[in-house]
């Protein structure tokens, strides 16, 4: 049977904009209305 | 969308995702939101790693339509930073994964842009209008390298 891998969201942009200028990486920032 | 398995792998690869949800976080979408005047859902933004917008998606799109178009803003964050080898990488790898998509076109013209501002060779502007003579001739793209016609 196929594992199913999900996104692993982040929801603190601020704390992840630090990750992200440490590692140079990009960000996805996703403003959503769906269900959590 | 983001349960397909193609869509999470890219994503985990090239990006570090985040999800402000508008009334589970409304104090969140509001500061951020009003910064990045976000005022529809979905809003997809591409940031580079310092915070600055790339690209925005709004609306749902089908898979590939969306893997193009996270594509295309990789793109575009490279162009934007001066990496044209590095654009032309991404625009070209829409070009091959997603032909059919929207952002087929625009890819079509931004490589061609990135070529010409890596070389400086306007030949490569000419070509690329040539370009879209045999492919996405009825698209906008179209028309705005029509004018490099040598």
């Amino acid at each position: 049977m196929q594992q199913t891998r999900e996104l692993q969201w982040e929801h603190d942009f601020d704390s992840t904009l630090e990750r992200a200028r440490r590692e140079g990486r990009h960000v996805l920032l996703d403003f959503s209305a769906a269900p959590m | 969308m983001y349960v397909d398995p193609d869509v999470v792998e890219f994503i985990s690869t090239n990006f570090l995702p985040v999800r402000v949800h508008v009334r589970e976080q409304a104090e969140e979408f509001k500061r951020l939101g009003s910064r990045f005047e976000a005022q529809w859902t979905p809003t997809i933004l591409l940031t580079d790693p310092e915070g600055t917008e790339k690209h925005r998606l709004e609306g749902f799109l089908p898979k590939e339509d969306f893997l193009g178009q996270l594509t295309l803003g990789l793109g575009h964050s490279a162009f934007a930073h001066g990496d044209f080898a590095g654009a032309r990488r991404w625009y070209d790898d829409v070009l091959e994964r997603y032909p059919g998509t929207d952002a087929a076109p625009e890819a079509q013209y931004w490589t061609g842009v990135s070529e010409y501002k890596e070389t400086g060779d306007a030949a490569a502007l000419a070509a690329t209008a040539g370009r879209f003579t045999d492919r996405y001739s009825d698209t906008s793209w179209a028309k705005k390298s029509a004018v490099w016609k040598s």
